[in-house]
């Protein structure tokens, strides 16, 4: 009996390539799959594109999916990160730095150079790799494919399928499967399906991912899609009302209740995919107080631009005749400057205590916005904004966000930065989303008295760069704008310490620091400070 | 300005500096021979598991010190002279100090087992022994076999850093139930099965009786006490608890028992010397603590309570509630209060115990059978919040009362399968029968 050896436990070795027999066949399927996309990139003509195209795709997902049986339905349940820094792949290895090179060329090529992906420009057929999707998108909506369309599927098959293994490897967790599930509904919902289906109902509506909210979703308000939205009688409206009662109502609503982890970890799918296909890269975020301090810089002026850039957008179509239409440029302008001083005010009015040194950042982005805004106004003529043409700014704002950062930075880089580096440093909405829960929310993950033993797990697990221990260790709730409230640092804390929950507001930022289990008085000399 | 010198920068030491540095302006000074940066010992098991590298198990980052004025100084000090209150470092150099804090933790037990020098036989506390084990187990081609003596709470860690690597473990443990001077019967025979479920050989009621080495005077196998059967293996851990690490100051006048024995303010005989954390031993226990605390928890208390005493306002070593945790492979551990396994369990303390059908969860509550006051609890596979028990406890709550309101102190996730009711259900109906 006692040479009984679980053999199953071999992927937890520091070596790789130490994988079951199964595990090879399955990985050889996953790349023969992605040796026909590569084989039709490089203009292979297949002769029966539906064929092939569901081969490779079955390919790719059948091996994830026996993969991921394999590593981890063959052990007990519990926290499987064995050999996470051994392994070059997770760890910035030649592995990491490989995939990572490929997915940004891959970016580049999408958001720049899609005819290299084979689009047909101009009216002509499409070939190479989104000749080969045409047959999906036919079947969806009747017309030829797009790199979006090729981009939309490979992203929805890697959420499904990284999504299976990550609910195989949290078996254990029930919040990580539901959430996942989640993750996974929307992503092939509303992201993939309906919009597709909502263009076959009506082919003028523009593209709308109905979860994809401002700012996120940075063209809702361009000229072409509001007006395809105004043009489209009763539903546009009502999708255009929906639009803005996101941002207004519900948004608020739910990020008071539950934090902003409805969106960032339930909804999103840009954390959707940072949290299935980029789970083995979330120990990279890197949790030096350097890199928060630059992601308070970066993220807060990507927030300051994209309220001055959407503004911008609006304001460059709108008239300055009152007759025309109510909404002019006067009163638009007056308006967002009305709402942000509204907000700016009730903030240093109510939380001011909170804030501290922050107050003075907050109120310099603050007269920042407001300057901008006014110079725009009073600088502005009829299509140049900031002495630039407004067209050339509308495009500009959409390829930072849209490309640059979410897609090349965002994705391209998961195996350097880690999972969220784009939820981290870019993405305007967590940034709002994040001075929401800051300020007002019920959210925070509670600490367990005096339970933890800073071992660092949670840290080293955290996708967004929060050095959890740092507050566990005193005993201090975790209330930072940053937090998705993905709960990976709770799952994998060995010693029950954190819970992520929804409770009053008061006394929910707790600074101590004599924790629970020590002399009462001395608990109180020290605390009540 | 007043010179605070604190030997050992391990959870105690560290924390006695963070506080004085909060309280006051002196100058402060930790030495240590381990490492260069405060580490958390505990996390050791996850770098040789892969789960972080060793710069994740440091709390703190390296501009830390720097930024708050608590010098470092790496060395081993091999004496201590309390009269001219100088240190001497085995490299030849000396260092003053006003106040001198001894926090050097400990040292695995070895107890004169023929063989326990060999190449390949090590202790797991320090992180030098993680880096013997990186040498002599890195994967299971080069060590077969690994055999672990004593069954506590290293030992179990030890087994499941072995284990994540495929290494076999046979896991040798004296007593006849994994951990059962501490854990009730029903918790203790849990984690046994548990334990074999991980494919780990545990031999219970096993002793080591000797350790041969091959002609390069590396381990080559063990020979069991019991049966003599020889049991082949490259590594031997040796896990059975641990000492004070005090050997330095057994000449200078500070007084020593097992470890550097403090009264109630955390002071040796010598003024001007504390003593803290792992290696400090109350000339009388704590109520039911033991008079050495090796936990993490009470090193952390004692370091903020002498802080104080040391910026001038004199404080007693008070701890509140007992609690403490862990993890056994894949079964989480919490307990508040106190309930006793084998050893020491006073006659009114009776238990009840459940255990769910999938046997990875289970609770005992012990309460005392003549005022059903309730005295404590362990959890497996179940968090509980820290702040209700310790609310509980100094309320005095009965029995009754903690098992209605075993929700309230639910800790675990959101969505989790509650077993409250069941637990109710148990309870009630064995004191029905009861
Ligand atoms: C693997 C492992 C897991 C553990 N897990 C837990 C757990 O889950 N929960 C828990 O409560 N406890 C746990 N413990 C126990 C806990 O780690 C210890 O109680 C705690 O670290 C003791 O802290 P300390 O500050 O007293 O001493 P230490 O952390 O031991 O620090 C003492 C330091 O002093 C140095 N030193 C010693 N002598 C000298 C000298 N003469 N000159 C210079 N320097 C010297 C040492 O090198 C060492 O760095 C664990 C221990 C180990 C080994
Ligand atoms: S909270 Fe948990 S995971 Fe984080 S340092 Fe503390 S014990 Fe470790
Ligand atoms: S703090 Fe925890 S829940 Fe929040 S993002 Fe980090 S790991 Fe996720």
């Amino acid at each position: 009996m006692s040479n009984k050896l679980n053999h199953s436990m071999s992927l937890a070795k520091p070596d790789a390539l130490d994988i079951s027999n199964k595990q090879k066949v399955a990985l050889s399927a996953g790349v023969i799959g992605l040796f026909i996309l590569a084989l039709a990139l490089f203009n292979t003509n297949f002769p029966n594109k539906a064929v092939f195209l569901t081969l490779s795709l079955g390919l790719i997902i059948g091996g994830i999916v026996v993969y991921s049986r394999e590593a981890y339905l063959s052990k007990l349940e519990g926290i499987k990160n064995d050999g996470v820094w051994f392994k070059s792949i997770s760890s910035r290895g030649v592995w990491g730095w490989i995939v990572g090179v490929i997915l940004t060329t891959f970016y580049i090529v999408l958001y720049f150079f899609p005819k290299y992906l084979g689009l047909g420009v101009d009216g002509a057929e499409n070939t190479g790799l989104i000749s080969l999707f045409d047959p999906l998108s036919h079947l969806l909506s009747g017309r030829n494919a797009s790199q979006w369309f090729v981009y939309g599927t490979l992203y929805t098959v890697a959420i499904l399928a990284f999504g299976y293994k990550f609910i195989l490897k949290y078996r254990h967790n029930r919040y990580q499967q539901l959430r996942t599930v989640s993750v996974m509904f929307f992503q092939l919902g509303f992201a993939f399906l309906i919009p597709e289906f909502m263009y076959v109902m009506n082919n003028d509506l523009p593209y709308y991912d109905l979860k994809s909210i401002w700012p996120l979703n940075y063209y809702i308000f361009d000229e072409w899609s509001v007006n395809g939205f105004l043009s489209n009688g009763n539903i546009g409206i009502a999708l255009l009302i929906f639009g803005v009662l996101s941002i207004f109502v519900f948004t608020p609503i739910l990020t008071y209740k539950y934090g902003k982890r409805w969106y960032c970890s339930w909804v999103c799918g840009c954390g959707g995919l940072a949290e299935t296909a980029g789970d083995s890269f979330r120990q990279l975020s890197s949790k030096k107080m350097s890199a928060w301090k630059l992601e308070r810089w970066l993220i807060h002026t990507v927030l300051v631009f994209s309220i001055v850039m959407t503004a911008a957008m609006v304001y460059s179509y709108l008239g300055y005749d009152k007759n025309d239409f109510w909404l002019t440029r006067g009163v638009f302008i007056s308006l967002v400057i009305g709402f942000l001083t509204l907000v700016f005010a009730a903030v240093m009015l109510f939380k001011r205590h909170e804030l501290g040194k922050d107050a003075k950042y907050g109120a310099i982005g603050f007269f920042i916005v407001i300057a901008l805004l006014l110079i725009m106004h009073y600088t502005g003529t009829t299509d140049h904004l900031f002495y630039i043409k407004a067209g050339a700014l509308r495009s500009a704002y959409g390829i930072y966000i849209g490309s640059i950062f979410s897609g090349v930075i965002g994705t391209g880089f998961y195996p350097i930065l880690g999972n969220r580096s784009w939820c981290r440093f870019g993405c305007p909405m967590a940034a709002i989303l994040g001075f929401q829960q800051r300020m007002f929310s019920k959210f925070r993950i509670t600490t367990n008295g005096g339970q933890c033993i800073s071992c660092g797990n949670c840290s080293n697990s955290c996708e967004m760069g929060i050095d959890v221990r740092h507050y566990a260790q005193k005993g201090e709730n975790i209330v930072r704008s940053s937090c998705v409230g993905c709960g990976i640092c709770s799952a994998v804390c060995p010693r029950g310490v954190l819970k992520l929950e929804n409770d009053t507001m008061k006394g929910r930022i707790n600074p101590t620091e004599i924790l629970l289990g020590n002399d009462v008085d001395l608990m109180d000399l020290v605390n009540q400070k | 300005m007043e010179h605070i010198v604190i030997i050992g920068n391990g959870i105690s030491g560290v924390t006695l500096a963070r506080h004085i540095r909060k309280l006051s302006d002196k100058k402060i000074t930790i030495v240590s021979v381990e490492a260069d940066y405060f580490f958390s010992r505990t996390a050791l098991m996850y770098v040789y598991m892969g789960h972080m590298k060793f710069e994740h198990t440091q709390p703190y980052e390296n501009w830390f010190w720097k930024k708050n004025r608590i010098e470092l100084k790496k060395g081993y000090v091999k004496q201590v002279e309390t009269e001219t209150k100088t240190l001497h470092f085995a490299e030849g150099d000396t260092l003053q100090y006003d106040k001198l804090i001894i926090a050097t933790g400990s040292k695995p037990n070895k107890f004169g087992w023929p063989g326990q020098d060999l190449n390949g036989v090590m202790g797991m506390y320090h992180k030098q022994d993680l880096e013997t084990l990186e040498t002599h187990a890195p994967n299971k081609d080069v060590c077969k076999r690994a055999v672990i003596v004593g069954g506590g709470l290293i030992g179990i860690e030890l087994a499941e850093m072995l284990n994540s690597r495929s290494i076999p473990v046979t896991f040798l443990v004296r007593e006849d139930s994994f951990w059962n001077g501490v854990l009730p019967q029903g918790e203790s025979e849990m984690i046994n099965r548990h334990i074999k479920n991980h494919h780990i050989d545990l031999r219970l009621s096993t002793n080591l009786k000797a350790i041969n080495s091959d002609e390069n005077g590396n381990v080559k196998s063990v020979i069991i006490e019991e049966t003599g059967e020889e049991l082949e293996c490259n590594v031997v851990g040796l896990t059975a608890g641990v000492t004070p690490n005090i050997d330095f100051i057994k000449d200078s006048g500070i007084e020593i028992g097992r470890g550097v024995k403090v009264n109630r303010f955390l002071e040796t005989n010598i003024p001007d010397v504390y003593a803290i954390g792992d290696c400090a031993e109350q000339h009388e226990a704590i109520g039911n603590r033991r008079p050495i605390e090796a936990v993490w928890y009470t090193g952390r208390m004692m370091g903020e309570v002498l802080a104080q005493t040391i910026c001038g306002n004199k404080m007693e070593y008070k701890p509140g509630h007992w609690f403490n945790s862990a993890k056994f492979l894949d079964i989480e551990y919490q307990t508040y209060g106190w309930v006793f396994g084998k050893n020491g369990r006073p006659d009114y303390e009776q238990h009840f115990h459940w255990k769910h059908e999938d046997d990875t969860k289970c609770i005992t509550v012990a309460y005392d059978k003549n005022t059903n006051q309730f005295l404590g609890i362990n959890t497996f596979g179940i968090r509980m919040r820290h702040e209700v028990f310790d609310k509980w406890l100094t309320e005095k709550r009965d029995v009754d009362y903690v098992m209605k309101n075993l929700s309230e102190a639910n800790f675990e996730p959101e969505f989790y399968s509650r077993f409250e009711n069941e637990i109710l259900q148990a309870y009630t109906n064995q004191l029905q029968t009861a």
